[in-house]
């Protein structure tokens, strides 16, 4: 596998470091930079880590099966966000750099490890108090996602940075797992990883039942209360499965359009086919609210959206009279 | 009434499921057959998710019915909590209605 990471990428043109992706040669992961490098987004950590654990994974008698190419500046870059150690590629040792704001690269592969990851989550952060309500519900909900219906090997692989002057918090979550298409195959028998990504987005849906209401264990809202957090506060959110990407889009700054939508296509999003493959499922989003006020009216907008698509799905089931 | 301590058991921020789930199949079902009242006291609880609301009440409301609610009492909770507990609550009617209205045609 090789991976190329450009001068720049973030959710919004995510797709020249993704279409960059080899993955032919499961046997090897070379990563390399662009030179002139300055900004990436942890998503782009995250999908590097999930890869090179995958490289790890499947062939565990093979040493040295990863390759960096980069300058000092960007390796130490790496190190601090954990890349190289996760990749067994660190003789350095590296003290928690606890002014970074950042979340480094975190491998999350069951309920106890990501509830301790929660707990350390805030502090690493140094987000504003307030703000974290909102990160630990979704880093909760989406982590949980993959821990309960991604069949993921190596499980969740976790990157996070907060950026003060935009007070903006930025997340990556990727695994190497079965991807939406197959999770919701069972039940709902999408026809494409586009119609998975869009049946994943939309409240109610999930890969454990076709039931209304979900069961004992699952409600199918995770993606959607995630999606929706980062429209209200007009940030970018992306989805990416199989040969698919949904991209929600930032408004003007003053045409934020804040109203929410069961239907994700009603959204100001980009969903499109991709030429790369990716067989799991990477989540990207920002989150930017600035008080629990937000939040709280955020969970209240929610909860009228969701209640009517319940509502009008279950219309849709009742049986009609037949008039002759 | 059972009264069930949700800080003790989950901390300040409730999130997992899992034990959400043991807590309910454990105690609250066992309570609830048993004709018993429950009370879930949030206090100290900050925040919590829907997917923990969902795994610790949604399967009571299905088993027996929206009656239930008269049976438990929701202590202590912030306007962040009232809302999550509303929604899964919401919805839940909601799909029951549903059931309710096809058991009605059959």
């Amino acid at each position: 596998m090789k991976v190329h990471i450009p001068y720049s990428s973030w959710l919004g043109n995510i797709e020249g470091f993704l279409k960059n992706i080899d993955i032919e040669d499961k046997t090897k992961l070379d990563i390399s930079f662009d030179p002139k490098w300055i900004s990436i987004h942890p998503v782009v950590l995250s999908i590097i880590g999930a890869l090179g654990l995958e490289v790890m994974r499947l062939n565990p008698n093979i040493h040295k099966n990863i390759r960096l190419t980069a300058h000092t500046k960007m390796e130490n870059q790496l190190i601090k966000f954990n890349l190289l150690k996760m990749l067994n590629m660190d003789n350095k040792s590296v003290e928690s750099d606890l002014s970074g704001r950042i979340i480094p690269l975190t491998q999350i592969k069951d309920s106890t490890k990501l509830t301790e990851t929660i707990q350390e989550l805030v502090p690493l952060l140094h987000s504003p108090p307030k703000q974290a309500d909102a990160i630990k519900y979704v880093m909760s909900e989406m982590i949980r996602n993959v821990l309960e219906h991604s069949k993921s090997s190596n499980g969740a692989i976790l990157c996070a940075q907060y950026n003060k002057k935009s007070n903006r918090v930025s997340i990556g979550i990727a695994d190497t797992g079965i991807g939406l298409k197959e999770a919701l195959n069972h039940f709902h028998s999408p026809k494409d990883n586009l119609e998975a990504i869009k049946l994943a987005l939309t409240p109610g849906i999930t890969g454990t039942t076709s039931r209304i209401g979900g069961t004992e264990y699952n409600a199918g809202a995770g993606l959607f209360f995630t999606k929706s957090i980062a429209k209200v506060s007009n940030n970018f959110f992306l989805l990416y499965s199989g040969d698919a990407l949904f991209r929600l889009k930032k408004d003007k700054n003053d045409e934020n359009d804040t109203k929410l939508n069961s239907n994700p296509l009603e959204d100001n999003c980009l969903i499109k086919n991709i030429s790369n493959y990716w067989k799991g499922t990477v989540v990207g989003f920002d989150i930017s609210l600035d008080s629990e006020s937000e939040f709280q009216e955020l969970l209240k907008q929610i909860r009228d959206v969701y209640s009517l698509d319940v509502k009008n799905r279950n219309k849709l089931k009742y049986k009609k009279p037949k008039f002759t | 009434m059972l009264i069930i301590s949700i800080f003790e058991r989950f901390g300040e921020f409730a999130e997992n499921k899992n034990k959400a789930k043991f807590v309910r199949t454990t105690l609250l079902e066992h309570s609830l057959k048993n004709g018993n009242t429950i009370c879930l006291d949030f206090k100290g609880v900050n925040n919590a998710t829907q997917s923990f609301i969902h795994a610790l009440i949604s399967n009571l409301i299905r088993i027996y019915g929206i009656e239930i609610l008269d049976k438990i009492e929701f202590k202590n909770c912030n306007e962040t909590l009232k809302t999550i507990i509303t929604i899964v609550i919401d919805y839940m009617q909601d799909s029951l209605d549903y059931v309710d209205e096809e058991n009605d045609i059959l």
